[in-house]
């Protein structure tokens, strides 16, 4: 089993590399735990969902620790000559990092699961830099949304449910994560797919929500035919299902059915782009935002939508070699380009949303693209930070709408209509949402200015130049509708519910909101019933909501300015990059078809126009912003009325580039209608034609056994006994008429017949 | 002196002439319409068998029969007829209807099987034409001796059926 | 003479007698139907008798008989007699009580 392995990585392994297992146990069995008794508890079960995340983050930090210790110490010859026995993995990297003195295994913990024809599959867990900056990400992100959500969700109709589905979520996703072979990543991802269909439809008394929920499940599922179908050509292909011996085997792929490996990678990457929501599986992304915004922060901004980022990052040399990512003279790939278009035109779709969250669900979606679009042009390192910062400012962007829509707007969503100057009265959620906007675009010195730099730099320096032109076009945009967004909520006049709590009574105040103007927004929020205390805010902004929503907010403010900090090229840290490196076996020079290039050297001037691209997109988009939405009268309000061109413009984008309609009635409806009719005529015809048969036989046939054999024979048998009884009674009772002449007769006619009888006997 | 050997002929004539009276009077008797033509051929009969029975030299017996059947049971026939208020004459109601269906195959599958058993029994078994008659003498010695008990139980017989048709035909 | 004459004699004589008593509807000629079949019987004891040795075993019987019937006779007229006072009928249909 893996006796031998295990005792390799003992050698090097401390405690919570060895029990990360722990990590997704724990939330697991408080899953059950809150389902099971979160009721009774005095919190709703928030209480055992929190602790476990806690434990959680505790191992995963610790293994986090452990793991950089590995890779900071010097590893022994006897322990390579050990690992390369029985390691597959190791054999790549350690022949290359053996020569140049630096190599660090994963640390592979495994059971067998079960056998199926010879195949064995285990559980277990696979700790490499990869697997630790996610887990690590996962745990924090959970324990700070779990804790916002006690005064998010306070009060709700089923707040045991909500942590139930959010803990049991945490554990599917720590369960991809640390996934050692292809199974066990499918449970975690199947897991996950589950609990965000649970979450999105939390409120699925609406029907907008139930069918958000449905339409999430079903275009994820369109794309996870995708992962299995990919994940049996590499079983065929490579016999075997786990992760590092895949990579090998890719790594050092040299046979002719190169088709192959492509068709996997291609097959791998559709699971990737229904999960992560790229063009053209996006559109379930935006609709997702139905779901409460605890859930939009942990599921659907950072953690889970990052998961076929993951996939890629995890199988990179699946992709790299078959999809050519990096070969020489080859500037374009299908990930590249799916990421590139997604890039664009999510951006394009943030410009014409009136809901905050909306527009943060297509920031979401283009900054995956940047994901995809730098593992594409083999910026892999980059990639993988771009999903660590990005996790951080796109939570703390999402907490921050949701403590908008808790304190400030009354439940509501819309910008237009609801929100607007709010930066007084909200000072925490303020400061928060701009320096996470900042990191969001990519201004220098803070995080995201150092993930998202490294990708555009590499699409520069690998070759992809449309690609850099694309991505920094983006940044532009990026910008440009953050800003708008920024004005819109926090800047100019109050309106609707905005102007009802900055002008009218304290957001703390517990007489009941006022009945809302406008209709219950999609998130079917629920009114609450009675009175709900609020808890209290922090003593420095007490007009802000309260300390479970603000505290969280400002960790991760803080957190997306510093967490750059760990791989600053700009500032030569490549500390991150060292740590994870030995997931795709960096550095590698030699041998193979798969050779990622290293990330490029950090230049000012490289750097300059996706800046200046930034800065022009923010002073545009802010004269435009107070020239609209402004009160002065200008010209440019009401364009889009005028305008037939602009008018058309704007209602392409408002529909989502015709995309949802193309997919639901044209494609789906198209399928799904004369499917379900046929079914419906065989259901009608067929089946109940076959029961409808059955049953007229049955009758018929009871008819004919009653005609004939119970009332025929059965009857007629009874009968005939007693019309025989009779007829004999009435043949024999002319014997006894009473007639004396014929007994008389009967007399000598017997003996008669005796005589004759006894004559022929003794004749 | 004439030995019965000598007069076999002319007791079979005899026979013969006496058994054909005979016969035709029970024919008469079952089928007349006349009950008092029955009850007379009846007498024929009874007379033809006593006949007969002294051509069997049976000469007691013979008279026995013309004293107490033609004398005593066919006048009691007679008064029964009388007292019934048979019909005189002609009667068209004395026979079942269907007896003649049912009489007729009966009594001949009767005649048939003692016919073929006495033809089959007796062939040609003649009787003894030597025999003397018998004497009354032997009779009575026979009748008080060897079957004296069936003679007392036959008393009381007669005695029973006195008393019970006294008993049963009194007008009370 | 052949014995067969007075058996057959009497065979026929008996079988006459069961004619009558088959056929007959009047209560009084059955009797005398009776009496044939009684005499024929007699017929029959007297020739065994003679063929026999004459030993008047059969006389005597046939002297029985005839006291017998003489008796049975008597009771029957008498029967029929309480019938006819009682019922105005001795036509054996009429007396019959018995359905079918």
């Amino acid at each position: 089993m893996f006796a031998e392995g295990t005792e390799a990585a003992t050698h090097a392994a401390g405690w919570f590399l060895e029990h990360a297992w722990l990590i997704p146990l724990i939330p697991a069995v408080a899953f059950f735990l809150i389902i099971g008794f979160g009721k009774r508890m005095p919190r709703g079960g928030s209480e055992i969902g929190i602790a476990s995340m806690l434990a959680a983050l505790v191992i995963a930090a610790g293994t986090a620790y452990q793991w950089v210790q590995r890779v900071d110490a010097p590893v022994s010859e006897g322990e390579l000559g050990l690992s390369r026995a029985s390691f597959g993995s190791a054999r790549v990297f350690s022949e290359k990092a053996a020569a140049e003195g630096h190599e660090v295994l994963p640390v592979i913990n495994s059971w067998n699961w079960f056998d199926i024809g010879g195949l064995k599959v285990s559980i277990g867990s696979h700790i490499d830099g990869l697997a630790v900056t996610l887990l690590l990400l996962v745990a924090f992100i959970s324990t700070l949304v779990q804790i916002y959500s006690t005064e998010y969700v306070r009060g709700d109709r089923r707040y045991t449910h909500f942590f139930a589905s959010i803990t049991l979520f945490s554990a599917g996703m720590l369960t991809m994560v640390l996934a050692p072979n292809m199974v066990q990543f499918i449970l975690g991802w199947e897991i996950m797919g589950l609990c965000s269909f649970l979450l999105i439809g939390h409120w699925w008394e609406q029907k907008a929500n139930s069918e958000a929920a449905l339409k999430a499940i079903w275009t994820v599922r369109v794309g996870d035919m995708g992962l299995l179908v990919g994940t049996a050509v590499l079983l065929g292909m490579f016999g075997t299902l786990e992760i590092s011996e895949i990579n090998e085997k890719a790594a050092t792929f040299a046979g002719d059915n190169k088709g192959m490996l492509m068709f996997a990678a291609i097959a791998l990457f559709i699971a990737c782009i229904g999960k992560s929501g790229q063009f053209p599986l996006h559109t379930w992304l935006p609709d997702a935002m139905a779901g409460p915004t605890p859930v939009s922060s942990l599921l659907h901004s950072s953690t889970m939508v990052v998961a076929g980022v993951f996939l890629v990052a995890r199988l990179y040399p699946v992709f790299h070699v078959g999809l050519d990512i990096n070969l020489a003279g080859q500037n374009f790939n299908l990930i590249a380009v799916i990421g590139g278009i997604t890039v664009l035109i999510a951006a394009g779709l943030a410009f014409v949303q009136d809901d905050i969250k909306k527009v943060l669900a297509y920031s979401t979606v283009s900054q995956l693209g940047y994901m995809m679009l730098g593992l594409g042009v083999g910026a892999w390192t980059g990639a993988v930070f771009h999903i660590f910062t990005h996790a951080f400012f796109k939570c703390a962007l999402f907490l921050c709408a949701g403590s908008i829509a808790h304190t400030g707007s009354h439940h509501s969503f819309d910008m237009k209509t609801d929100m607007g100057g709010l930066r007084k009265k909200m000072p925490v959620t303020f400061v928060v949402w701009i320096l996470s906007t900042l990191a969001l675009c990519g201004v220098p010195f803070f995080s995201g200015f150092f993930s998202k730099d490294e990708i555009i730099d590499s699409a520069k320096y690998n070759d992809y130049k449309v690609f850099y032109f694309v991505a920094i076009i983006g940044e532009a945009m990026t910008a440009a509708y953050m800003t708008r967004a920024t004005y819109l909520t926090f800047f100019g006049t109050a309106r609707g519910g905005a102007a009802h709590f900055v002008h009218g009574h304290d957001a703390h105040a517990t007489d009941a909101h006022a009945v809302d103007a406008h209709p219950v927004d999609s998130h079917g929020h629920d009114d609450h019933d009675a009175p709900v205390h609020h808890s209290a805010p922090l003593p420095f902004a007490k007009t802000d909501s309260s300390w479970q929503i603000t505290i969280p907010l400002l960790i991760l403010g803080v957190l997306a300015v510093i967490s750059g900090y760990l791989n600053a090229p700009a500032l030569g840290i490549h500390w991150f990059e060292h740590m994870t490196e030995s997931s795709i076996g960096l550095p590698i020079g030699k041998g193979g078809p798969f050779e990622v290039p290293p990330p490029p050297e950090f230049t000012w001037s490289a750097a300059a126009p996706g800046l200046v691209l930034v800065l022009l997109g923010f002073l545009v988009s802010l004269y435009l912003s107070k020239a609209v939405f402004g009160e002065k009268k200008t010209a440019l309000q009401g364009l889009t009325q005028r305008n037939k061109v602009l008018g058309a413009g704007h209602r392409f984008l408002v529909n989502k580039y015709y995309l949802d309609t193309l997919y639901e009635k044209v494609i789906v409806r198209s399928i799904a209608h004369p499917i379900s009719r046929a079914a419906y005529w065989t259901n009608q015809h067929v089946l109940d034609g076959i029961v409808n048969a059955v049953g007229k036989g049955g009758r018929r046939t009871g008819e004919l056994v009653y005609k004939y054999v119970d009332q025929g024979l059965v009857d007629g048998a009874v009968n005939g006994s007693g019309a025989t009884a009779r007829g004999a009674g009435s043949a024999l009772q002319s014997v006894q008429s009473g007639k004396v002449n014929l007994y008389g007769a009967l007399l000598f006619g017997a003996a008669a017949v005796g005589a004759l009888v006894l004559v022929l006997v003794n004749s | 002196m004439l030995l019965a050997s000598d007069i076999q002929i002319a007791q079979n004539i005899g026979f013969g002439i006496i058994a054909a009276i005979m016969i035709l009077g029970a024919l008469n008797v079952v089928r007349s319409s006349n009950v008092v033509h029955a009850a007379l051929s009846l007498v024929a009969v009874m007379a033809g068998a006593a006949a007969q029975y002294l051509l069997l030299a049976a000469e007691f017996v013979a008279v026995t029969q013309v004293l107490v059947y033609i004398g005593a049971v066919m006048v009691l026939f007679l008064f029964g007829v009388m007292l019934t208020r048979a019909k005189l004459g002609k009667d068209v109601d004395l026979n079942n209807k269907g007896g003649a269906a049912i009489g007729a195959p009966v009594a001949l599958l009767l005649f048939g099987v003692m016919a073929y058993v006495l033809v089959k029994g007796f062939e040609d078994t003649k009787l003894d034409p030597d025999l003397l008659p018998s004497t009354t003498a032997d009779l009575s010695d026979k009748i008080f001796s060897v079957y004296a008990l069936p003679f007392w139980a036959l008393s009381f017989v007669l005695l029973a059926a006195v008393i019970g048709a006294i008993v049963l035909a009194r007008k009370d | 003479m052949l014995i067969n004459n007075f058996l057959l004699l009497g065979a026929v004589l008996f079988c006459i007698g069961v004619y009558g008593v088959i056929a007959r509807k009047n209560a009084v000629l059955v009797l005398m139907s009776i009496e044939l079949i009684l005499n024929s019987v007699n017929i029959n004891l007297l020739a065994f008798d003679r063929l026999w040795g004459g030993q008047q075993d059969g006389q005597v019987f046939a002297l029985y008989i005839i006291a017998v019937a003489a008796a049975e006779v008597g009771v029957g007229l008498a029967m029929v007699l309480l019938i006819f006072r009682n019922r105005k009928t001795i036509s054996l249909d009429d007396l019959s009580e018995m359905k079918g």
